[in-house]
């Protein structure tokens, strides 16, 4: 509880003696480049490859000629939409962009370069963590939509090339009972998950203390961390908006 | 001038400090000497604020910084400059831009004006022609002088410096100090060092404040520090046989 308090109080401490707006737009930017930009490679692999996986494991699964083929592709649809875009992602995310974000902030904290911007009278916290939190909220959910894409992709190309499905099957249970609904539930799931994994990952890279050790540790518990609140939520957001 | 008027500090129940007094002077290049572990980075920490005292007060020019809001604290530090032990230059900027930064967010001066600033305090601490180079490509002592140029790019009243020789070979040790002592003068800032070099003591120490296990044992200039008196003040001073034939003499 004491944890979750010294959270809060951090949450706060982003809004307060705040910068100019031009700043933290450059800021912005510069951190969308980090975050969306230089892991879109990442996510074009993970996902593809987990599209072709899911078909090729639902087809494995539909053993009764009585389904139609179609259905393989519905499934990768509501799985990839539902839950291994967002929530999949999310645990890629943490480990790339989360750890990197506790990372750099802790080895400004123990190099002094935090205290330097708290010396010139800025808060360092809302100049560096701010930024990075605002990015994440940004990019994720475009790189979830992104992911989504590739998924669905790398499904058809499994499908078809392997000769589980025809492209018309494919495209056909791409398009049968879609309810637009669970885009507008993933795209919500993933600010959340952009907001909690950006905001614990900072707030435990600014709080290190000590050494080049203290920052790995701070590292691994940012994405320990970030990776179970985005389980807890993935859980409660299910329960509370489907 | 900076004031600081019985300021404690403790740690898990240890105490760091304990009821300090003093005064530092505006033209001056006041010094923090001590064994390591005494409390000087302590005490200069708590006098820009980056620790909060126990107890006590810190005065900048009769403006009590401790008792000040946030608002208050912050246009008080935006007439500070600091050198840190370690520089923290920041590593993803290069030397132009880490010299840059306190005009970028604390000004809105034009751009040409920001480096023509930026260039003439680079010049200033005798660099020239690395404007360009990372934080990482430069050596030690560089990376000293630009964190010097960051300490006055905006005109500060008060500089601190934290250790300036730490990990600097002796040459470059006394350019630093020397470097310091200048500045000092040229501007009429408030100066602090904290150090326990005991070269830069004897140069450029024109009033010291000598702490020992957190306490306050004497104050003077490098011109009495030798004939002080104070046997914890002799025990750091004269540590060596180049001091103790210089106490014979």
């Amino acid at each position: 509880m004491k944890e979750f308090g010294r959270y809060v109080l951090f949450l706060e401490s982003l809004v307060v003696r705040r910068e100019t707006f031009i700043t933290y737009y450059r800021l912005v930017m510069e951190e969308c480049v980090q975050i969306g930009v230089k892991s879109i490679s990442l996510f074009v692999l993970v996902s593809t490859f987990m599209g072709a996986v899911t078909t090729v494991q639902t087809a494995f699964n539909l053993v009764t000629p009585l389904v139609p083929r179609f259905v393989i592709s519905q499934v990768v649809r509501e799985m990839t939409v539902l839950e291994l875009a967002p929530t999949i992602m999310a645990i890629i995310f943490a480990g790339k962009i989360g750890s990197s974000m506790a990372g750099g902030l802790g080895t400004m904290r123990i190099t002094e370069q935090i205290d330097a911007l708290e010396v010139m009278g800025i808060n360092s916290s809302s100049y560096l963590v701010l930024p990075k939190i605002v990015a994440s909220m940004l990019m994720y959910p475009m790189l979830v939509i992104f992911a989504g894409v590739c998924s669905m992709l790398g499904g058809y190309l499994v499908g078809t090339l392997t000769g589980i499905m025809t492209p018309t099957e494919y495209i056909m249970g791409i398009r049968s009972v879609f309810n637009q609904y669970t885009i507008t539930f993933a795209l919500t799931k993933s600010i959340v998950f952009a907001f909690l994994i950006s905001s614990i990952s900072c707030f435990k890279g600014y709080f290190t203390h000590g050494g080049a050790l203290e920052v790995g540790i701070a590292s691994t518990e940012a994405v320990t961390s970030s990776v179970i609140a985005v389980l807890l939520a993935d859980y409660f957001l299910a329960n509370l908006l489907l | 001038m900076i004031k600081i008027k019985n300021i404690n500090k403790s740690f898990n129940g240890k105490i760091v400090l304990n009821k300090i007094n003093g005064e530092f002077d505006k033209g001056k290049t006041n010094l923090i000497i001590g064994s390591s572990g005494t409390g000087k980075s302590v005490l200069l920490k708590c006098i820009v604020g980056l620790l909060q005292p126990d107890d006590g007060n810190v005065f900048y020019d009769l403006r009590n910084f401790t008792e000040a809001d946030k608002e208050v604290k912050s246009e008080i530090r935006r007439e500070i400059g600091m050198l840190f032990q370690g520089s923290a230059l920041f590593d993803s900027k290069n030397v132009e831009q880490n010299v840059m930064f306190p005009l970028e967010i604390l000004t809105k001066m034009p751009q040409d004006e920001k480096l023509d600033r930026v260039n003439f305090c680079l010049k200033r601490v005798g660099l020239e022609n690395v404007n360009k180079k990372m934080a990482s490509e430069i050596s030690g002592g560089m990376k000293k002088r630009v964190g010097i140029a960051r300490a006055i790019v905006n005109n500060p009243n008060y500089l601190f410096c934290d250790e300036p020789n730490s990990g600097l070979d002796p040459q470059t040790s006394i350019l630093i100090d020397e470097l310091i002592l200048e500045i000092t003068h040229e501007f009429n800032i408030t100066t602090i060092v904290v150090t326990h070099d005991m070269n830069s003591v004897l140069g450029i120490g024109e009033k010291i404040m000598f702490l020992y296990k957190g306490e306050k044992l004497w104050e003077g200039s490098n011109d009495d520090i030798t004939h002080s008196g104070v046997k914890e003040l002799d025990d750091f001073v004269f540590i060596n046989k180049v001091m103790k034939s210089l106490k014979g003499k």
